[in-house]
């Protein structure tokens, strides 16, 4: 009996010194606000040479993107799938291109994958920025740093021509609709916040997973932005039609940013050679190559 | 010894204080010794987690840490998502246990069947448990999630909260069976042999004598795989079902910061933590029972 009481003791004791530890740094809550960004965002000015950049490896654009990438953002065509080097796709050709505009040979851009949680994790990175349809929202933008948007898209609807959702011409149409959307997309904000259905939607992982769902019946449709929407019908999901695209102003449209380590002073170079793209129709190029594509796609209003 | 004052109790657990002259003095010693070393461990706790900490917070990235995961501010903005999707964990863990007891039971029952007539079934449960186990559970809710619904079977929900909670009853019945079978044939042989002089069935002799004393010896066992459940629930998530984990997964990659999974964490801790206690605590009860009755 003392044994066991003597091990309650104990653990109080350990509780008690928990709570004591606890509230002692509870207050240190709002000295990290300067911690963060102490190096760097006010060198905009500084030289964009190549040497003079703040790079992981000197010489070399290390640049991450997911794990794996997918048309028609990184490694469009039947042998480029996950290969970014092969310089197609919107994101992969883009780097190529902002590489070329910052002084870097194509030889001199080098790969790497992470996953979506490693790439925000606190923690020193292994990549000069990461490129992934990362979404910029000002939340977001308190842990990270973006770039200025390189794609605004707009948000549609995937489903079959057999569904009862297929013929739906405004947001209202698909209050009874069982939709589904890939984690940490704005298309689930979307879905919340502008259709907001009856039953919640359900969120996958990847869009391998919301295939999957798609042909097991388990949801009616997939809340997606439009150019991966354009691969899912075309390569994923048999048979899958657009239903439509969701008017832009039932919601912020979504901007695409590429993502550096808080404080990273490689954005401010990047953004020129961004706004160097945008100005001599490099950018536009890119974006009628690989992202726009024939035939119109109804409007689904408000 | 003195010759005033009674004799020290006997007993095992006084034996280094037996030399000690009264009951009264006894009982106050022990008390202070119970205060000193209450006060001796509390100390070097606070030391332990003081060096710790110190460590961590010492980290130049600590802050940067700090505001990713432990915000209060985030933590209070996850909480109701977080706390919505573990209802649903809690809801599913409790449909699933009671199946998983049921069905567990019946498979250990024909397992433990006798006779070369009951040979088909032995052997389909044989395969049935060694293909399961076998089997990592996150890919038997991935083939078994996505793939039946796909068949489009007639009859057959597609709901993919059904096959996740089909999966993980299917899975731990397995796991779950082996316990049962591991108690039934803890119970000595004489039992079923005396069981079944008397006249009873082979199936009547499982049901009154055997499994009644299996299952009190594998209580505490099951318990266990009650804590591991309650847990594994979670990974229904990957097929699209907002429960808890997957709550807290949204709130992180919606604003890159992981102070969701913490208020995940604390939840599932809150559950799983007093269960470990309540196994704990039936353990040693029943290990006193049968000490008691075999003295």
């Amino acid at each position: 009996m003392s044994g066991s009481q003597k091990t309650w003791t104990k653990m109080f004791a350990l509780l008690a010194a928990l709570l004591l530890v606890a509230a002692a740094c509870g207050n240190s809550d709002d000295t990290d606000a300067d911690a963060g960004g102490e190096s760097g965002e006010g060198s905009g000015a500084a030289s964009c040479a190549v040497e003079d950049l703040n790079l992981v490896t000197g010489g070399t654009l290390t640049v991450a993107t997911g794990e794996p990438a997918f048309p028609p953002w990184v490694g469009v065509g039947d042998d480029n799938f996950d290969v970014p080097e092969s310089k197609t796709g919107y994101e992969g050709s883009l780097v190529y291109a902002l590489a070329a505009d910052l002084g870097f040979a194509d030889d001199d851009v080098v790969w790497v994958r992470t996953g979506f949680d490693e790439a925000i994790a606190p923690g020193p990175k292994n990549w000069d920025f990461n490129i992934q349809q990362y979404s910029i929202t000002d939340v977001r933008d308190e842990v990270v740093d973006f770039s200025d948007p390189y794609y605004v898209t707009t948000q549609a609807l995937v489903t079959f021509p057999d569904s009862e959702f297929a013929n739906a011409s405004s947001v209202g149409d698909l209050k009874g609709a069982l939709l589904g959307a890939q984690i940490g997309t704005t298309s689930l904000d979307f879905i919340e916040d502008v259709i907001q259905p009856d039953t919640e939607a359900n969120v996958y992982d990847e869009n391998v997973d919301v295939e999957a769902a798609m042909n097991a019946g388990q949801i009616d449709g997939l809340v997606v932005d439009l150019p991966t929407a354009y691969f899912i019908i075309a390569v994923q999901v048999e048979g899958a039609i657009i239903a439509g695209q969701f008017d832009a102003d039932a919601a912020d449209p979504e901007q695409l940013g590429m993502l550096f380590a808080e404080g990273n002073s490689l954005v401010g170079c990047v953004n020129g050679a961004l706004q160097n793209l945008k100005d001599n129709g490099t950018l536009q190029g890119l974006e009628d190559t690989w992202l726009t594509q024939d035939g119109g796609v109804p409007i689904i209003g408000n | 010894m003195s010759s005033v004052g009674p004799p020290s109790p006997e007993g095992p657990e006084i034996g280094r204080a037996r030399l000690l002259p009264t009951g009264l003095g006894l009982r106050a010693i022990l008390r202070e010794e119970g205060a000193r070393s209450a006060l001796i461990a509390a100390s070097s706790t606070v030391l332990l987690i003081g060096l710790v900490l110190w460590w961590v917070l010492s980290s130049e990235a600590w802050p940067a840490v700090q505001k990713q995961f432990f915000s209060p501010v985030h933590f209070r903005a996850a909480w109701p998502d977080v706390l919505g999707g573990f209802w649903l964990d809690i809801k599913m863990f409790l449909v699933a246990e009671v199946l998983i007891l049921v069905i567990a039971l019946l498979l250990a029952m024909i397992r433990s069947l006798r006779g070369p007539a009951f040979f088909p079934l032995r052997a389909l449960v044989i395969i049935f448990i060694d293909l399961v186990r076998g089997i990592p559970i996150i890919l038997l809710i991935l083939l078994l999630g996505f793939g039946i619904p796909a068949l489009q079977l007639t009859g057959v929900p597609n709901s993919a909260l059904f096959w996740g909670v089909a999966t993980l009853v299917i899975s731990y019945s397995a796991y779950t069976a082996e316990v049962y079978r591991a108690g039934i044939e803890s119970v000595h042989e004489s039992q079923r042999m005396a069981a079944r002089s008397l006249g009873l069935t082979q199936f009547q002799a499982l049901r009154y004598v055997l499994v009644p004393q299996a299952i009190r010896n594998v209580v505490p066992a099951l318990l266990n795989g009650f804590i591991s459940l309650q847990k594994d629930v979670a990974l229904v998530f990957v097929l699209g079902v907002r429960e808890g984990v997957r709550e807290a997964q949204i709130y992180t990659a919606s604003t890159f910061n992981y102070t969701g999974y913490l208020a995940a964490t604390v939840l599932f801790l809150s559950v799983s933590v007093p269960l470990a206690r309540f196994t704990d605590w039936y353990t040693e009860r029943d290990r006193r029972r049968k000490q008691a009755v075999g003295s």
